[in-house]
């Protein structure tokens, strides 16, 4: 799979897809029979040149998966997912190319005109042959040899079982353990490819890494796992996903992300996940069910989480922490934002284990149209987590009257010295702010942008600057059309 | 009619067993629209079973471990002797009201007092006198609310109830006297005590209602009640119920609220003292302008595990709701709040409100709280809070520094906790009534006795906390 595709990463990376709406089943050659069974997994893992330490553990996850049930606790409602028609393995191929960005679909276009993607960039995202290779193989050799100077290792999935194999035997599935849920279970017997990121005691990383478009692997496929270590004193802020839209013919994606920060080590990870959401009527839409967790393994220690979601008909994802240092801190930050017949239920869980951990919630759901937007969170604090303290705030706003905002958490405490605050409110948009905007000769869409941009703004703040910007126009077009 | 693949527990299987063998008994004296609820109550049962802790809602309050107890289902009724008053001196000291009982699930009363129609017209009695006399009532009520929120127990309740309380007020009826309702359990042997009441409300009547779940003895035994509550147009009840009893009984509380157009419901659930409560609290908003004012206060410590299972569903416009809980858990008790706003579509101009606050005093005591917000409608204003916490260490401090021993101070903190929702009381004699037993119990002299729980009949010496005024 990175063969293929590890000459121009980059022009495969972004585009992980098909460029038609819906979804249409690239099957060429280089791919598994459809259905899932041990031969299927052998497949891939022989396809992968994985050792035999690493079909082993895909063989016990898969054993593991067939005695599970799906979970229907979530507030989402989809068809039953049958998983023997899937194909679990497609070795990417060359995607068709266009002359010129004329043959590509206007509507897309005029979203990366809003988004203020560069003319060369739009080339690339939307597939279209470029010539000049805008330098992505040196770019991504430049910062190569930056993180190899650091002694940072920073690679695809696969690459590492080959290179690392000790540091992912060490550490994969010590976070997210295969029996941990029925998609990950599904994740750890089939996954694709994924990131595999290791920063070395006390190093910073210099530079934001990103998973899209910059230096790493490209189309990982619908079955991503990422693992980021972060050794003692070290600290990295990693960004995730594509504020571009993405058109993806996988309609079922289960991810894992696997997070270790050792003693006083720092750990920021960035999501912004904007596939495709289906179109007006709720047809079709990536159905993504992630499981994201970090372990604040050492003290003082510190895991942050900040998501925007605008995509996908079906969100399920709980990037949770796991505060098992004395004196860690775990961070959670989220937009998400659904629109027509979007349906989102994501929220954390901060277990607090070590004492004097703290942690933190800020979410806001928006939802318009037709959609249901869910917070579900989890505060656990354990009979030894002394000191804990936790703050949650789960607003939700509701922009027109067939859309639900709901809100789910669930604190558990079971030591008396542990501060534990939830908060929450649900509302409409202002019409007073509406109407001072419309009033200076703002129109309607672009009032309702800036004003849930406003109410957004405590999550954006948290992204790295480069993704700010980005996603608070990605905010504003998700909503387009949700004014009735 | 038995389910061969489903495998029963102990008290599963006696109570099928018990409902095949009785089902004569059962039935007798019931109209047939009785009749045909316990046996759609009973097959549901049959498919269910008993909820378990690994269903969603009994998640954290740990039911089975009653399962396998061997639990009577079947109690004869004790013959009337004289009035519960006098047996049990559970009448409150300064607060007058009409007193009826029940006595191990039985209505408990002289012969032929069976239902009652009061002066000013209200009527009580025993249900199943009652779907006699008022066939047209039951027809109307009886059963419509039980539909939403259904699950095993509320099906056994529903299906082996032997007796429960029948009130109705009717059309533009103000009760003045509020009326007291003593639930008392005392057999030797182990008992499971399934009774079922129905409330009705008229158009703009008015009722205040003391329920008492109280013990006498230290017998295990597990209490299972329905109650269907209906008000009509603009009527407005008051609901206390006062929980003390022993630690080696159970309580289900499964309560459900039906409000029409500008209807009233206050409910004030306190538990002072329970092996394992759980209060099942469902309120549906039917008709514009209904309000609901639902709280609770829980003070518990050993083992003593508390469930307080809220749901207001808002299904019209302009309703208003609020639900206050507040607990305080001492050593290994283990508290459950799990609170639900569920606003419909198109229900707008929702005003919906939701707090949790608890107070954990010892490092093993646990609680779970989860206040949920589910809303489908755009203008609504909808909030909620929970905190999980400990006494606030400035104010204790400053009330140290007075002179206030430690232990006084944060009896006195703990006191001015629960006083948010004692407050709410509306009778003057029995907040001030609830508010001693309050300060009792965090004293921790308030148990369960030999004759009686709450020597409520007793002039009471007035409480105050002993504050040592040469130290000030």
């Amino acid at each position: 799979m990175k063969d293929e595709s590890g000459k121009n990463g980059v022009l495969e990376e972004v585009t992980s897809g098909d460029y038609k709406y819906g979804f249409v089943t690239n099957i060429e050659t280089e791919t598994a029979p459809r259905g899932l069974n041990e031969d299927t997994i052998r497949f891939i893992s022989a396809k992968k040149n994985e050792p035999d330490w690493m079909l082993e553990f895909r063989l016990t996850a898969f054993r593991h998966w067939l005695t599970l049930t799906e979970p229907a606790w979530a507030h989402i409602e989809y068809p039953v997912i049958d998983f023997q028609d899937i194909i679990y393995y497609a070795a990417p191929k060359k995607k068709k190319e266009f002359e010129s960005l004329d043959e590509v679909d206007p509507e897309l276009l005029d979203t990366f005109n809003k988004l203020g993607i560069s003319l060369e960039e739009q080339k690339k995202l939307s597939g279209v042959a470029v010539d000049v290779v805008m330098d992505s193989v040196s770019v991504k050799t430049t910062f190569q040899d930056t993180l190899a100077k650091h002694g940072i290792i920073f690679c695809s999935f696969s690459e590492a079982v080959r290179n690392h194999p000790g540091l992912v035997k060490k550490y994969m599935g010590t976070v997210v353990p295969y029996r941990d849920n029925y998609y990950a279970a599904l994740n750890s017997a089939v996954f694709s490819d994924g990131s595999f990121c290791y920063i070395p005691e006390g190093v910073r990383c210099p530079i934001e890494l990103s998973t899209y478009f910059r230096i790493n692997a490209a189309n990982t496929g619908q079955f991503e796992r990422t693992l980021i270590v972060a050794e003692a004193g070290s600290y990295v802020s990693y960004l995730e996903g594509c504020t571009a839209p993405q058109r993806d013919e996988n309609q079922l994606h289960a991810a894992i992300v696997e997070i270790l920060a050792m003693d006083d080590a720092e750990v920021k990870y960035s999501t912004v996940q904007n596939w495709y959401p289906g179109d007006k009527n709720g047809k079709g839409g990536v159905y993504n069910f992630v499981t994201k967790r970090g372990l604040c393994k050492g003290r003082n220690s510190k895991i942050s989480w900040t998501q925007v979601e605008t995509g996908s008909a079906i969100t399920w994802k709980y990037p949770s922490c796991i505060l098992r240092g004395d004196n860690s801190v775990g961070e959670f930050y989220s937009v998400a934002v659904t629109n027509n017949h979007q349906q989102a239920d994501t929220g954390t869980k901060m277990i607090h284990i070590g004492k004097n951990t703290r942690s933190t919630i800020i979410s806001k759901g928006i939802s318009a149209g037709k959609s249901n937007n869910s917070y579900r969170g989890l505060v656990q604090v354990a009979k030894k987590a002394d000191n804990a303290r936790n703050f949650s705030q789960c607003d939700s706003l509701l922009l027109g009257d067939k859309c639900g905002a709901h809100t789910f958490p669930y604190i558990k405490t079971a030591n008396s010295s542990a501060i534990v605050e939830h908060e929450a409110t649900t509302s409409k948009i202002s019409e007073d702010q509406l109407f001072y905007c419309q009033q200076r000769g703002i129109d309607m869409e672009k009032a309702i942008g800036l004003i849930v941009n406003g109410y957004a703004k405590e999550v954006l703040k948290q992204l790295p600057m480069e993704f700010a910007v980005e996603a608070q126009k990605l905010l504003a077009i998700t909503l387009e059309g949700s004014v009735g | 009619m038995q389910n061969t693949d489903k495998k029963y527990n102990r008290l599963e299987q006696s109570l099928i067993a018990f409902f095949e063998k009785k089902k004569a008994d059962l039935s007798a004296n019931c109209s047939p629209k009785i009749v045909l609820s316990r046996q759609q109550a009973f097959d549901e049962f049959q498919r269910t079973g008993l909820p378990t802790s690994t269903d969603e809602n009994w998640k954290n309050t740990r039911i089975e471990k009653l399962y396998n107890e061997s639990f009577q289902p079947d109690n004869p009724p004790t013959g009337y002797e004289k009035s519960a008053s006098e047996i049990f001196q559970c009448e409150i000291h300064g607060f007058d009201a009409h007193v009826i009982s029940m006595l191990n699930g039985w209505y408990y009363c002289p012969e032929g007092m069976q239902l009652q129609t009061l002066k000013d017209g209200l009527v009580v009695g025993s249900i199943i006198a009652a779907q006699k006399q008022y066939p047209e009532l039951f027809d109307r009520y009886f059963d419509e609310i039980a539909q939403n929120r259904k699950h095993g127990l509320t099906a056994v309740s529903r299906a082996l109830f032997r007796d429960g309380v029948f009130i109705y007020v009717p059309d533009g009826v103000e009760v003045k006297k509020a009326l007291q309702l003593i639930k008392i359990v005392n057999r030797d042997e182990k008992m499971m005590v399934n009774s079922r009441n129905l409330i009705i409300l008229g158009k703009n009547s008015k009722l205040s209602l003391l329920h008492c779940d109280d013990s006498i003895n230290h017998n295990p035994g597990f209490i299972n009640t329905f109650t269907e509550v209906q008000l009509g147009e603009n009527a407005s009840i008051e609901l206390y119920k006062l929980q003390n009893i022993n630690n080696e009984t159970a309580l289900l509380n499964s309560t459900f609220i039906r409000q029409e157009r500008n209807s009233r419901s206050k409910v004030n659930v306190v538990t002072l003292n329970g092996g394992l409560i759980r209060n099942e609290l469902n309120v549906d908003l039917l008709g514009e302008g209904a309000d609901a004012d639902l709280n609770g206060i829980y003070l518990m410590d050993n083992e003593q595990h508390i469930d307080n299972q809220v749901f207001v569903n808002h299904a019209v416009p302009n309703c208003t709701s609020s639900e206050l809980f507040k607990g305080v858990l001492d050593e290994k008790a283990t508290g459950v709040f799990n609170g639900n706003i569920f606003v419909a579509r198109d229900a707008q101009n929702t005003n919906a409100f939701q707090r949790n606050n608890n107070i954990l005093l010892s490092p093993t005591a646990k609680i779970d709280t989860r206040p949920f917000l589910e809303i489908y409608a755009d203008d609504v204003k909808c909030s909620h809070g929970a905190t999980v916490g400990q006494l606030d260490e400035e104010a204790l401090f400053y009330l140290k520094q007075r002179g206030i021993p430690r232990q006084d101070a944060y009896l006195l903190l703990m006191y001015a906790f629960t006083a948010e929702v004692t407050g709410k009381i509306a009778i003057n004699a029995l907040r001030s009534n609830i508010e001693d037993m309050i300060k009792k119990r965090l004293r921790g002299e308030l148990a369960i006795c030999e004759k009686c729980v709450l020597h409520c009949n007793h002039p009471v010496i007035p409480l105050e906390f002993e504050i040592d005024m040469s130290r000030v």
